[in-house]
């Protein structure tokens, strides 16, 4: 299995505050990973050196080949292989449609109705394609949130507690969108979640992360069956003390 | 009152020439000013809404303070500036306008308006959800189609800050009267044609004129409204 992102020492400090020291994390092409970990844990902090939204503070990120350490400006076009849907949907004071097509239109492709219409099947919001984006329920702008990110083709969807404030029902819809995404198109995802069990539903292998440090990585079911740290273990089994 | 109303109606169904005039030249100089004021302004306002630079909270003190400015005292300032033993007057420059012209009331109204498009430029974007910066960025926008999309999302109030801009402008009698001089035909525009008819004691011709001043502002602001009309239905 090839690896797409690989991070080697890398920290990222806000001052004198360490909010990330990852020593060695590979993520692999095609694989479904999930983060998980309590709140602070530097998970949304990770996924956004994973976007080249931040620079780490030291270290070295190398995606597909590419290395880029701290001084080296991200090129737009490596950034525009990688997206990210967040736990709440940004959506622009638009259309269903327009905010879909979003991204296409910020790299200059237009004429992409048909790409948009299927996207939109796919989430299951055929119906609400001229409908202003402001006027969903929580669980449909999610949705079109993530419509707007799977229409790019990233190499890596990564997603931000995608499911968080959501009712089971579309939970559980996302949950099969991504699962297939990842399944027909071999989109490697990036799942940071509170949430173990969905993990366990989702993640080929799956990272615990402590304090910022990177304390088990492991195929889910070791991870969840025999973790190699007590801490992981009482993470799962929800006895976690923090 | 209803006399006024009489007269305007039939000075504009009549089509008097200089009415005609002091109107169109009332639009070329407000319009122009408009015109400079948000190139000027909506950069500005943006910039300082969404960086953060050294210098910043001065600049936004100093654009706050220029909202507030009399525009009687831009016009003084304007006139001194461009007076023959003036500044930039002495220079005798081609390109810097000379006093009692139309160009030299475009001056003063500029640096009445730009104040007011950045400064409520300024204020819609800061309104836009923090978290759309990120998440545009996420979707791959540059900087550039970043704060395109934040202007975006803020429309609504940077075309108000455009309307308040124009609305300081075309309303505003001190400073073009000191620096244009109320000329006839050449630099008479129709704030400061009422404060003449009025002096006269032309109170019909004032109100004529008042009342085509305010249909004016009115419809200018329904043109702009209406061409983002799709902002308020939505």
């Amino acid at each position: 299995m090839s690896v797409l992102y690989s991070l080697r020492d890398v920290t990222v400090r806000y001052g004198s505050r360490s909010v990330l020291a990852v020593n060695e994390l590979d993520i692999h092409a095609g694989e479904v990973l999930a983060i998980v970990g309590p709140s602070g844990a530097g998970k949304s902090t990770l996924l956004r050196l994973l976007n080249f939204l931040q620079p780490p503070t030291t270290g070295a990120l190398t995606f597909e080949g590419m290395t880029f350490s701290p001084g080296r400006d991200v090129p737009l076009a490596v950034r525009r292989r990688v997206t990210t849907v967040f736990q709440r949907p940004v959506l622009l004071k638009r259309t269903v449609e327009s905010n879909v097509a979003y991204g296409l239109r910020l790299r200059g492709q237009r004429d992409s109705a048909a790409a948009i219409d299927a996207t939109l099947e796919d989430v299951g919001l055929g119906g609400l394609a001229k409908q202003p984006a402001r006027t969903l329920s929580g669980g449909e702008a999610q949705r079109v949130a993530l419509a707007r990110a799977m229409i790019l083709r990233p190499d890596a969807l990564l997603l931000d507690e995608p499911t968080a404030n959501l009712d089971p029902y579309n939970v559980g819809l996302i949950e099969q969108i991504v699962a297939r995404l990842n399944r027909e198109h071999g989109t490697t995802i990036v799942l940071v979640t509170h949430n173990v069990y969905q993990a366990r539903r989702l993640a080929q292998r799956v990272l615990f992360l402590l304090d910022g440090r990177e304390i088990e990585v492991a195929d889910t079911h070791t991870f969840f069956e025999a973790p190699k740290d007590p801490r992981t273990g009482a993470f799962v089994r929800g006895e976690m003390v923090y | 009152m209803i006399d006024g109303f009489r007269e305007a109606f039939s000075l504009i169904i009549g089509g008097d020439s200089q009415l005609v005039e002091i109107v169109l030249l009332s639009l070329r100089v407000s319009g122009i000013a408009l015109f400079i004021s948000t190139v000027i302004g909506i950069p500005l306002g943006a910039l300082l809404g969404l960086a953060r630079f050294r210098g910043r909270r001065l600049s936004v003190a100093l654009v706050y303070t220029g909202m507030a400015f009399p525009p009687v005292v831009i016009g003084l300032f304007v006139y001194l500036m461009l007076s023959r033993s003036g500044v930039l007057g002495s220079l005798n420059l081609p390109w810097i306008p000379r006093l009692f012209t139309p160009e030299a009331m475009i001056v003063a109204q500029v640096i009445i308006a730009f104040p007011l498009v950045a400064g409520f430029t300024m204020a819609a974007v800061q309104g836009v959800d923090p978290a759309l910066r990120l998440q545009v960025q996420a979707l791959g926008a540059s900087r550039w189609q970043t704060t395109w999309a934040i202007l975006d999302e803020a429309r609504v109030g940077v075309i108000a800050a455009v309307v308040a801009g124009f609305g300081g402008i075309i309303s505003e009698v001190g400073a073009v009267m000191l620096v244009g001089g109320n000329i006839a035909n050449q630099t008479r525009v129709l704030t400061t044609a009422i404060v003449l008819e009025t002096n006269k004691g032309n109170f019909g011709l004032a109100m004529a004129l008042g009342v085509i001043l305010l249909s004016m502002a009115f419809t200018t602001n329904f043109i702009i409204l209406r061409l983002q009309g799709r902002s308020f239905d939505e």
